[in-house]
């Protein structure tokens, strides 16, 4: 199984990270995607998660071809 | 009710009222409420020469849509437009325009501003201030409400 996996403004700077595909195991966590990707950087406290573009507390159970997106908190309007 | 992000500055007012000619509520609205959010030069004690918006392609517009639709269930409103900026933004651009539609004025009133705040909390979008010596993330958004 793969996912996508997106990164968004600091994130993208501080890691160097865009777009990612992972393929995984399924019962594979979101913090485990975030090491395998980030090769186990430490997750910024204030991180946002999404999975298919709606918000999520990243306890779920990933499904092939979901799309995760790291970002920090939103500065719109 | 529509959604739109631009990637060229564009004139908050005209866009109101094309969007308001296209509509069929003529002689039936008796209030707009408009809130336009515009670039400035400072923020935090620093001088911004110019910021550059990022967002996520899908998401954004899909909440946006949500907020909209949550605005509609809580208010009665005829019609409501959201357009917001993304890319190199320069001093003095509109950055979003909010425009909202109703009978009367509480409803207006009161859906802009739901909608506005909501749209600062949630809707996925990030700045990048461009400084006099360097760049900074912006790191959140503060509540609006925080001050009454």
């Amino acid at each position: 199984m793969s996912i996508k996996v997106k990164f968004f403004a600091n994130l993208r700077d501080q890691y160097g990270l865009t777009e990612e595909v992972v393929d995984f195991n399924e019962g594979i966590s979101i913090s485990e995607i975030w090491d395998k990707v980030t090769n186990r950087q430490k997750m910024p406290e204030s991180i946002m998660i999404a999975i298919n573009m709606e918000y999520s507390s990243g306890d779920v159970q990933l499904k092939d071809n979901d799309e995760i997106a790291f970002f920090p908190p939103v500065s719109g309007g | 009710m529509k959604i739109e992000i631009k990637t060229e500055a564009f004139d908050p007012l005209v866009e109101q009222q094309r969007y308001q000619a296209s509509l069929d509520i003529q002689g039936k609205y008796g209030a707009t409420a408009v809130f336009i959010g515009t670039m400035r030069d400072f923020n935090e004690g620093d001088i911004v020469k110019s910021m550059t918006l990022d967002y996520y392609p899908g998401m954004t517009e899909k909440h946006l849509q949500q907020i909209c639709n949550t605005a509609a269930e809580r208010w009665s409103l005829l019609d409501s437009l959201v357009i917001h900026r993304v890319g190199v933004i320069n001093i003095g651009d509109p950055i979003v325009l909010v425009a909202v539609w109703s009978v009367h004025r509480g409803d207006a009133f009161d859906a802009c501003r739901f909608i506005m705040e909501d749209l600062k909390a949630k809707a996925p979008f990030w700045k990048k201030e461009e400084l006099e010596d360097g760049e900074r993330w912006v790191e959140k958004n503060t509540s609006g409400y925080s001050k009454i």
